[in-house]
């Protein structure tokens, strides 16, 4: 159907009627017209100008027609006959490429010219292309209309690979029907999340991983570069990080923007969109718009239900009984078989709005609600999505859910028995209710009754409930059960159990790194999935600890989180009051040279620091270095054969030493050649808090090695090792842990003790107040007891220094994260109040 | 509209979870952030309590943790919040088509807007 079809009209007396002209013969043009001529069929002559030589169809059924589970007979909306009925002009295939405002008509390419009444612009929207090379390439397809869907499954029904740009709705959804169709498909998305406009990172992180289970390549924070081809047919995309991935077809789902040529070059008001009021009527009072081409206070719409709204309200405005639009609050559900998504309204939150968080880890279940001011304003769910209609009509009619706050994220079938003031309403209720033979904990298999009978005798906290009957102990999802079987059965008697890691976890700092090893936990988003957190991303408290015990617990796997660091390991270097920073450069054991000092000299001189300062552990650090100039200060300094001092991390600072045996008339053996090799040994490491050292050569302990988390004094017959010293707030000497006798020992000692720390103490928990909470006893039995634990902790130690040694200052000189550093952008004002911008790179 | 707006560079050029700094000569520096789920604020890059550098904090959700002493500032309203009592002046955000715009007077004007447009 390439020729232009038109249907003629059979009226009669249209001389009297109105004209109304549709540009635009898709879902918000014909549906404009049936709510027209559902209030009064007899009012205009339509007329419709449609681009695709085709009869009106639901575009938002285009998926399953990819997918292979409708034909595009089934998503024909209105047939041939539905226009020959109405009495409707269409005109297919020759798109109005004109209008005259003050002739009142359009003028089609085919130079057809129609006069009108009144004009309604429902040209919808374009998809948007990257404009990198290769784009034109024949091969590479939007996903927009029928024809882009005849392209892909051409492409399909020789197999071969598949790139989707775009993990939006769009973009999952041909990569879905691509799928279906036997292709290998690879989604490169620009934004680290899926669907980052409709999920938050949780459930994005879920959708990732159930689509790679599905065989799909998802890439995430991919930036595309170029389309290659050869032969003139595309062959593969290459990001700008150089990965390449080969394609037969290449699908562009970037994004739509609205289709406003025709009205901007009509001159009407347009900014995003053509701008509208509350009827749909343009800046020109005989030009209606509808659809996802207009701007309406503000907002452009890129799905199907606001459209329908604005229908309703372009009707009653042309029959002249006008009631008013007010926009649409849109939700989306993800076509793609098997995957529950729904997501609706704003998770922006702000001020005064409250997360409501459930995760079910064994269903692989996520749920958010967002409540401001008693109403409900956001839902984001996956897995389980049979309460979105139900939160959607909260959302939209801005019901009142104070009286069912508690039970909103269990769903109607909780909540609404409390709507009208139910008992339901209260979860503990909800779990009153439940018979005694109820399975509470399904991974150790314990019932109501059970758990109830263990609380009565005595067990009066979560800890005693999960050691004495098991139920919460394994994957914890049952703890909100278990809690309120505690509340139920105990009241006001119930004892909190030790403290959580943070406000967002039930689950203390021990829970966490144990199920980290036990559940095989790799990735931040994972374990707050897994253990059930509930906040949608954590908070500045779990976020650093939980990327210190993955990055403990997976040495060389894990990948580290530089925005889940506190800002000194993040910037490499110590922030002061004014914002600059201070940098301490390494001297292994307190030495240094001449060539070292006259760098850090060229250094003061060159980046005007206001002062340099011998530390306590015996280096020297330099003030007042800006953000910009700091991978310039590293090179300089890296010239010099020095690498970072790591003096603002959590991990090894300084290895203090006193000059011992070599020039000391008291000394007993070599402190300064051990304090070196041991800061050789350890530097890099990071640590649940930061890590201090000294080795003094005799008793006299000129290192103060007394007062460090490990210290060594030398005597005649070998090396006493002390630990758990503190110098700040609260000043501790040390604990003897042991005696050995030769150097070897003494640095195997050293390494155990620190792997040990490592794995054990709560993130910021210095070995101070760690040795105080668990007692040396327990430290010396976990390293003495059996004679080869000592050997294999240290081995560990070893094995994650292999990925630690690398000096971070050196990796940001040579250009890494240099966003970290460089401003964006800058505004530079001239008097004329013309601003220029001053890009960076 | 476009004048009233400075288009201030793509999107990816902060990655999610972090900020960057834009100066303004004869103003106020300002942060701009990328929260994980995907939004964009702006803010005057100093922390009611001791000016602290906002940009350098720790963001969780719609809040920035000072790098200073901790102070949690909401990115939307600029208030601090808890305990804590101060604000931090907003500069109008938004993005389109992958770029970020700020509002022009905004941005002169330290975060309010000026009392005489010129």
């Amino acid at each position: 159907m390439n020729a232009p079809v038109s249907f003629p009209s059979s009226g009669s007396g249209q001389a009297q009627l109105e004209r109304l002209v549709v540009i635009g013969n898709g879902m918000a043009g014909c549906r404009a017209v049936e709510e027209v001529l559902a209030r009064d069929p007899a009012r205009y002559a339509v007329t419709i100008f449609g681009a695709e030589p085709r009869v009106n169809y639901n575009r938002i059924m285009l998926s399953p027609v990819l997918a292979g589970e409708k034909t595009f007979e089934d998503i024909v909306i209105n047939g041939p006959e539905w226009y020959e009925d109405n009495g409707i002009t269409l005109v297919s295939g020759d798109p109005v490429v004109a209008i005259d405002r003050a002739g009142q008509t359009v003028v089609t390419r085919s130079g057809r010219t129609e006069a009108y009444d009144r004009l309604l612009i429902a040209t919808g929207s374009d998809p948007f292309i990257i404009p990198v090379p290769g784009h034109d390439l024949p091969g590479v397809v939007t996903f927009r209309d029928l024809d882009d869907v005849d392209r892909m499954l051409a492409a399909a029904e020789n197999g071969g690979s598949a790139v989707v740009i775009g993990g939006g709705l769009l973009g999952l959804e041909a990569a879905h029907g691509l799928a279906l169709r036997g292709m290998q498909v690879t989604v490169v998305h620009l934004m680290p999340t899926l669907m980052e406009r409709q999920l938050d990172e949780a459930a994005g992180y879920l959708l990732k991983s159930e689509l790679e289970r599905r065989g799909q390549t998802i890439v995430t924070g991919g930036d595309t570069a170029e389309i290659l081809g050869t032969d003139g047919h595309v062959t593969g995309v290459k990001l700008k990080d150089g990965r390449e991935f080969p394609a037969d077809i290449v699908v562009m789902a970037v994004g739509i923007r609205p289709a406003t040529t025709l009205a901007r070059a009509a001159g009407l008001e347009v900014e995003r969109g053509i701008v509208v009021d509350d009827h749909m009527v343009t800046s020109d009072p005989a030009i209606m718009a509808v659809g996802e081409c207009v701007q309406h206070r503000g907002t452009c719409y890129g799905l199907v239900a606001p459209l329908w709204d604005m229908c309703r309200s372009l009707a009653d405005h042309a029959v002249g009984s006008p009631s008013g639009y007010a926009g649409s609050v849109t939700s989306t559900k993800l076509k793609v078989s098997g995957i529950d998504l729904f997501s609706a309204g704003d998770f922006s939150g702000g001020d005064g709005a409250e997360d409501i968080v459930m995760r079910d880890a064994a269903r692989g279940i996520y749920k958010r609600v967002i409540v401001k001011d008693d109403r409900l304003v956001g839902a984001v769910l996956y897995g389980d999505t049979a309460d979105g209609a139900w939160y959607f009509d909260l959302l939209k009619k801005g019901e009142d859910v104070s009286s069912i706050r508690e039970a909103l994220i269990f769903g109607q079938a909780f909540a609404a028995g409390g709507a009208g003031g139910g008992a339901l309403a209260n979860p503990n209720a909800a779990v009153a209710a439940l018979s005694d033979d109820a399975e509470i904990c399904g991974c150790n298999g314990v019932s109501k009754g059970k758990v109830v009978a263990t609380i009565q005798q005595g067990a009066c906290s979560l800890d005693a409930v999960r050691s004495q009957c098991k139920a919460s102990a394994s994957c914890g999802s049952c703890t909100g059960l278990v809690e309120s079987l505690l509340a139920l059965t105990l009241g006001d008697e119930v004892q909190s159990g030790p403290k959580s890691l943070c406000k967002c976890t039930s689950f203390t700092h021990d829970d966490v790194r144990r199920l980290i090893l036990e559940k095989d936990l790799k990735a931040i988003p994972q374990v707050m999935q897994e253990l059930h957190w509930t906040t949608p991303h954590g908070c500045a408290s779990c976020r650093p600890a939980l990327n210190y015990y993955l990055l403990c617990a997976w040495p060389g796997e894990y990948e580290d989180e530089q925005h889940s660091r506190f800002v000194n390991e993040r910037m490499h270097a110590n922030i002061q009051k004014d914002g600059t920073y201070s940098v301490v450069p390494r001297m292994w054991g307190g030495l240094t040279n001449p060539t070292e000092l006259r760098a850090i000299a060229d250094v003061v001189e060159k980046y005007n620091a206001p002062m340099v300062k011998v530390t306590g552990g015996q280096r020297l650090d330099i003030f007042g270095i800006k953000k910009e100039d700091l991978p310039a200060v590293w090179a300089d300094l890296n010239a010099a054969g020095m690498v970072s001092g790591h003096a603002y991390g959590k991990s090894l600072r300084t290895v203090k030493t006193c000059v011992g045996s070599e020039w000391c008339r008291f000394g007993t053996q070599d402190s300064t050649g051990l304090g070196v090799k041991i800061e050789r040994m350890t530097w890099g490491s990071w640590m649940p808090h930061k890590f201090k050292i000294a080795v003094s050569g005799c008793p006299r302990n000129c290192a103060e090695a007394t007062i460090k988390d490990f210290g060594v004094v030398c005597v005649d017959s070998g090396y006493e090792l002390h630990v758990g010293g503190n110098g700040g707030i609260k000043v501790r000497a040390t604990d003897l842990l042991c005696k050995v006798e030769t150097e070897d020992e003494a640095m195997e000692v050293c390494s155990a003790f620190i792997q040990l720390y490592r794995e054990q103490a709560h993130y910021l928990e210095r070995t101070a107040p760690w040795i105080e909470r668990v007692g040396l006893e327990s430290v010396k039995s976990a390293l003495f007891d059996q004679p080869e634990t000592v050997a294999t902790l240290a081995a560990r130690f070893r094995h994650s220094q292999q990925f630690m040694q690398s000096d971070p200052w050196a990796e940001r000189a040579a250009g890494r994260d240099a966003e970290l550093h460089q401003h964006m952008a800058e505004v530079r004002p001239f008097p004329t109040n013309v601003q220029q911008m001053e890009f960076a790179k | 509209m476009i004048g009233d707006w400075l288009d201030i560079g793509p999107v990816s050029q902060i990655s999610p979870g972090n900020a960057r700094t834009l100066p303004v000569r004869g103003g106020e520096e300002i942060a701009v952030f990328h929260t994980l789920d995907n939004r964009f604020f702006a803010l005057v890059n100093r922390c009611p309590h001791k000016a602290g550098p906002l940009s350098q904090g720790i963001v969780h959700g719609d809040v920035v943790t000072c790098p200073l002493h901790a102070w949690n500032i909401s990115l939307k309203t600029g208030k601090a919040l808890g305990d804590d009592d101060g604000c931090v002046p907003t500069i109008p955000l938004r993005v389109d088509a992958g770029r970020i715009y700020l509002l022009r007077e905004a941005v002169l004007g330290g975060g309010t807007p000026p009392a005489k447009v010129a």
